[in-house]
């Protein structure tokens, strides 16, 4: 059936359908927006318009645009309270979790592309090429943190995927560039295509793909199985190995992080900062809606199904955390530093989930003291502020990597040495990114950290072995001083080395603005922490 | 000015007196030493303020009210007062006025050191008042920044290393204090609020007795002990003290030793104790164990020390240790506090110690920074002859020193005496060991005023170099002298207003554990 021929019958299809798919192209709009915005880029290439209006202009209207509407829809689901909405036959869904990350994501692409437009990076012969990359992944991102169907779920990641693997080779002439890149791909590929195995295995044994239909499904089939002598069991089990594998390397959990480090040494900062924070945050979604429609309501053979996978990932998240923290101890490259870092955040906020399963396994008011219900939304709720404080500390300490790579050509920590002297101002926003990252009080940071601690400190009641996961938690903090220590040491206590290259940034200029604004928020959320907290546990009540 | 406005301004007031600093020129340096005196005189005026609005006929917590700051974790912003913290707010005020007068040295970045400082302040207030677990761990991490910045960069030599060491340690206290503080949370379905916390510890919360069990009380005393002993600090946690001590510049090891020690005993007696009772009295005599070989131990490595300043950090230790033993003196027999009295007056007696230890440790160091100031060195067996050349300031440093010592007369005196006192009631053995820690003390500091300020001449470096105390370093000076003398002779003037919540304190503890206790006895405590 040829395009022609489906406009047909759409034309000619009855009433209701049309307005379904018009209901659902209206709710997509900040993704087609974001799209028609790719598409204006590309097209003013050809007639030469990117000459006098910069192609950063396209981008950066399309980013705002998209975050408005984003805006508007989470105004308009507060009026009116609606129920979650399927689109697209069932394909996503549209409720306060998906608007969330849409917004979050949408926000960050504009940060990140004005990030771009200070620290030049792409010059205006490549700009077309990479917003469109940039902005294509950021649909991508968005069809992952509303995706409803396994299908989606892959289209999703891979979508994310494919425009990130040509941004981290961005830097076209550099050797380490190109060889980053193609280990992403290589990496990327093998794990996509595990998980797409994995996800045939699971349709083919629950006999769907729709999220809302796999609790139910799950509970038909396994409702009489018992251990794990059952082929189907066993099955089950690699069908959700297979699958947790291509989440892991999108989240870069060990013993799937092996690419992290190359490719953000070897990518440029902006890329790196995008990359960590805009990924990963996809990639919670995801992981978090898919889990969430998996456990269903924790009775029966679920309740089972809940409590081991969150502990499997509570104990990823102990290897990654700690793993993470060890190996940045060592760096001397701060972009591979903070590759790791990232790393080992994504094992912090795995607890999140963890805790979040093993607390939706059991429905006893005999475990908790008090009032449960909260439970697994507050673990959600963690995981957002976290998400989002998350958002301003990296990028932040992104930006500050490419603001001196700019100037010194370097991004090795020594020569970091004494820059509190030239740069006042990018010496202390780094500090705070850094403190934040660590979780000191009163930086965002901590707060994020002190929400998933209190949510696995709660599912100890559950299981013990989420004590050790809280312990690991809480020592990995100590232990991650150390490293974040030494980066705000290097800057703010040792001299500058009088053959040093100089650093200049007045105070008052744009980069300097925006540094500090993105560090400023990161000392706002850990003050002002309410708002964005509420909005967080808001979000989060859409999944339960 | 109204109670609630008069807290929040003594928290709040020297972070925001630090933000107009950013307009200040670099090379305007008097003008930024006024205006920090002028912050931490304001600071200090608003605390008298509140000691002239306290009343100290009434025991509980006055001006106490709470603001909904992350309402969906039922964290409040709640300050409060009563007479176990305000004497220590008064002391943070007094303590940072004289360290900001005594900045006057400080060369290198004056506008960042004074910024931190500021901070600093707030975050040292903030913990004293506030009333919240949850916003006390936030300004107990608050001041972590500041000091961590302090010593790294403004300190001598090994501050790199003294400065981390102090971060790590304080850090992994916290770590602790912060699953003790959830284990908290979630016992007492969701409430950070220390008072309603202190309240079901006790068995006296409407509905909700017995909830923490015996074994989570003593884990959760464990915690927060460990997390309040770092900072008092106590043996075996105490080793990041002598090096931050000596590695810091003069001012902050005046704070240091003034005020910030002080909030590991604050932290014990406001939060560790009333919260686990249980967890206190299973541990009372290991900690007032632990206090007296604290004071023994610490007074027998001031004297082993060389390092002016590392010696006066030894004696920290030693002094701190009677406030661990004066807080640690309960004693039970049968579910029954014996002599509560007498635990009474060690909880007093550790309290004044605290304040007269705050006095002359700071006093202590003001004197030791103004010989380093002239000669730039510390070293004990290179002084000696100094009373020949500065007899005004020798003067002013002997009767600090005998203060440290315990002099009758003077501060430091009635805190030991009365801790030891109330010790004999606990255990005659720990009384009369603890006791004779004094004697070590005095063996010690006689010894340092013999080499440091007496004989024929001084012969180390720098000789020409020994002028007499300016008038600065004498108000600061005199101003120490004259509150030691002052609190030696009149120590009711410190006990009054604390007296009555002292009095709540032992009598709820020792119901509460009388009730804890019949509650083990029919097995009602999970």
């Amino acid at each position: 059936m040829d395009f022609e021929a489906l406009f047909k019958q759409f034309l000619s299809g009855d009433v209701a359908q049309q307005a379904s798919i018009l209901r659902s192209l209206v709710i997509f709009l900040p993704e087609l927006v974001l799209s028609g915005s790719i598409v204006l880029m590309l097209a003013a290439r050809l007639v030469s318009l990117d000459r006098i209006i910069p192609t950063h202009w396209f981008a950066l209207l399309g980013a705002m645009a998209s975050f408005v509407i984003v805006l508007f829809q989470f105004w308009q689901f507060g009026q009116a309270q609606t129920a979650p909405v399927e689109v697209f036959t069932g394909l996503a869904i549209h409720d306060e979790f998906s608007i969330f990350f849409r917004g979050f994501l949408t926000f960050f692409l504009v940060f990140v592309i004005a990030l771009t437009v200070l620290t030049g990076i792409p010059d205006d012969e490549d700009a077309p090429d990479f917003y469109s990359l940039l902005s294509g992944a950021v649909v991508g991102m968005m069809l992952m943190s509303s995706a409803n169907h396994l299908l989606m779920l892959f289209i999703g990641i891979e979508m994310a995927s494919v425009p990130s693997y040509a941004m981290t080779g961005f830097l076209k002439g550099k050797r380490r560039s190109s060889e980053a890149a193609l280990k992403f791909v290589v990496y990327g590929a093998g794990a996509a295509g595990v998980m797409l195995f994995g996800i045939s295995l699971l349709t083919g044994i629950l006999g769907t793909a729709q999220f809302s239909e796999l609790a139910p499904r799950f509970q038909a089939v396994f409702a009489n199985h018992a251990g794990m002598q059952d082929p189907a069991t066993r099955c089950v089990v690699l069908a959700l190995l297979m699958i947790t594998v291509g989440f892991a390397f999108k989240l870069s959990l060990v013993p799937f992080h092996f690419w992290c480090p190359d490719a953000f040494q070897g990518a440029p900062a902006e890329v790196g900062g995008f990359l960590s924070v805009g990924s990963k945050a996809a990639a919670f979604a995801l992981l978090v809606r898919l889990t969430t429609s998996l456990a269903g309501d924790g009775t029966g053979a679920l309740s089972q199904l809940s409590l081991s996978s969150g502990l499997a990932l509570g104990l990823i998240a102990i290897v990654t955390t700690t793993f993470g923290n060890l190996a940045a101890y060592s760096q001397k490259n701060i972009k591979r530093m903070l590759a790791y870092s990232t790393i080992a955040h994504a094992g912090y906020m795995l607890m999140a989930v963890s805790a979040l399963l093993v607390l939706q396994s059991v429905q006893s008011d005999l475990v908790f003291q008090g009032n449960h219900q909260q439970n697994g939304p507050r673990a959600m709720e963690g995981l957002l502020y976290y998400l989002c404080v998350y958002l301003f500390m990296n990028l932040g300490a992104f930006a500050i990597v490419a603001l001196i790579r700019n100037q010194t050509f370097s991004e090795e920590i020594d020569d970091y040495k004494g820059l509190a002297q030239q740069v006042p101002v990018l010496a202390i926003c780094m500090a705070i990114c850094m403190f934040s990252l660590v979780g000191i009080p009163p930086l965002g940071g901590f707060y994020g950290k002190a929400f998933i601690f209190a949510s696995v400190y709660e599912a100890t009641n559950v299981h013990w072995f989420m004590w050790v996961v809280l312990a690991t938690g809480g020592l990995n903090t100590v232990i991650s001083l150390f490293y974040y220590l030494r980066v705000a040491k290097t800057m703010c206590i040792d001299a500058r080395p009088a053959d040093a290259a100089p650093v200049t940034l007045a105070a008052s200029s744009s980069p300097a603005l925006y540094v500090m604004l993105v560090s400023g928020m990161v000392v706002f959320l850990g003050i002002i922490i309410d708002p964005l907290s509420k909005v967080a546990l808001h979000a989060a009540h859409a999944l339960f | 000015m109204s109670p609630e406005t008069l807290l929040t301004c003594i928290v709040f007031l020297p972070a925001v007196w630090a933000i107009p600093l950013v307009l200040f020129d670099a090379k305007a340096k008097d003008a930024m030493r006024y205006w920090g005196v002028l912050g931490t005189a304001l600071t200090f005026a608003l605390t008298l303020q509140l000691l002239m609005q306290f009343d100290s006929n009434k025991s509980g917590m006055q001006f106490k009210f709470d603001t909904p700051w992350i309402s969906n974790w039922n964290v409040f912003f709640s300050l409060g007062v009563d007479g176990i913290s305000l004497p220590l707010v008064v002391l943070t005020g007094f303590v940072c006025l004289l360290s900001m007068l005594a900045s006057w040295s400080i060369e290198k970045n004056f506008k960042g050191y004074l910024m931190l400082f500021l901070i600093l302040e707030t975050g040292m207030m903030g913990v004293f008042l506030s009333l919240d677990f949850f916003l006390f761990y936030v300004f107990w991490e608050v001041m972590l920044l500041p000091m961590y910045f302090l010593i790294g960069i403004w300190g001598g030599p090994r501050r790199e290393y003294a400065a981390i060491k102090f971060f790590l340690y304080t850090l992994a206290g916290s770590v602790l204090m912060l699953i003790a503080m959830l284990m908290f949370y979630f016992n007492s379905d969701r409430s950070f609020d220390l008072l309603e916390l202190a309240k079901i510890a006790g068995g006296t919360s409407a509905g909700r007795s017995h909830v923490y069990g015996m074994s989570m009380q003593v884990a959760a005393f464990i915690m927060l002990f460990i997390g309040f002993a770092i900072k008092l600090p106590s043996f075996p946690f105490h080793t990041w003290l002598p090096d931050a001590h000596v590695e810091a510049p003069t001012p902050i090891s005046m704070i240091l030793a003034g005020v910030l020690l002080k909030m590991g005993g604050y932290g014990i007696i406001r939060i560790a104790f009333p919260l686990c009772p249980y967890g206190a009295q299973y541990a009372a005599y290991f900690l007032a164990a632990l206090g007296v070989f604290s004071i023994i131990y610490g007074a027998f490595a001031a004297m082993a020390q060389t390092d002016f300043k590392r010696l006066v950090a030894y004696s920290s230790v030693s002094h701190m240790g009677y406030v661990l033993l004066g807080i640690a003196v309960w004693k039970i027999v049968d579910g029954k506090t014996v002599g509560r009295e007498y635990w009474e007056m060690g909880l007093n007696a550790a309290m004044f110690q605290m304040i007269a230890h705050g006095i002359s440790s700071t006093g202590m160091f003001f004197m030791v920074g103004v010989l380093y100031d002239r000669v730039h060195h510390r070293d004990i067996n290179k002084f000696g002859g100094i009373a020949q050349v500065m007899p005004h300031y020798a003067g002013l440093a002997a009767v600090i020193f005998f203060a440290g010592l315990g002099l009758p007369g003077l501060c430091g005196f009635v805190g030991e005496v009365f801790s030891v006192l109330a010790c004999w009631n606990f255990s005659p053995l720990l009384a009369i060991v603890a006791a004779s820690g004094v004697i070590l003390t005095a063996g010690y500091i006689l010894w340092t005023m013999q080499r440091v300020y007496l004989g024929p001449e001084y012969k180390g470096p720098h000789p020409e170099a020994l002028v007499e105390m300016n008038s600065r370093e004498l108000a600061i000076g005199y101003t120490l002298v004259v509150t030691a003398i002052l609190f030696g002779v009149l120590p009711h003037l410190l006990f009054d207003p604390m007296h009555g919540s002292i009095q709540a304190l032992t009598q709820s503890l020792a119901s509460s554990y009388e009730t804890l206790y019949g509650a083990i006895q029919t097995s009602q405590l999970p």
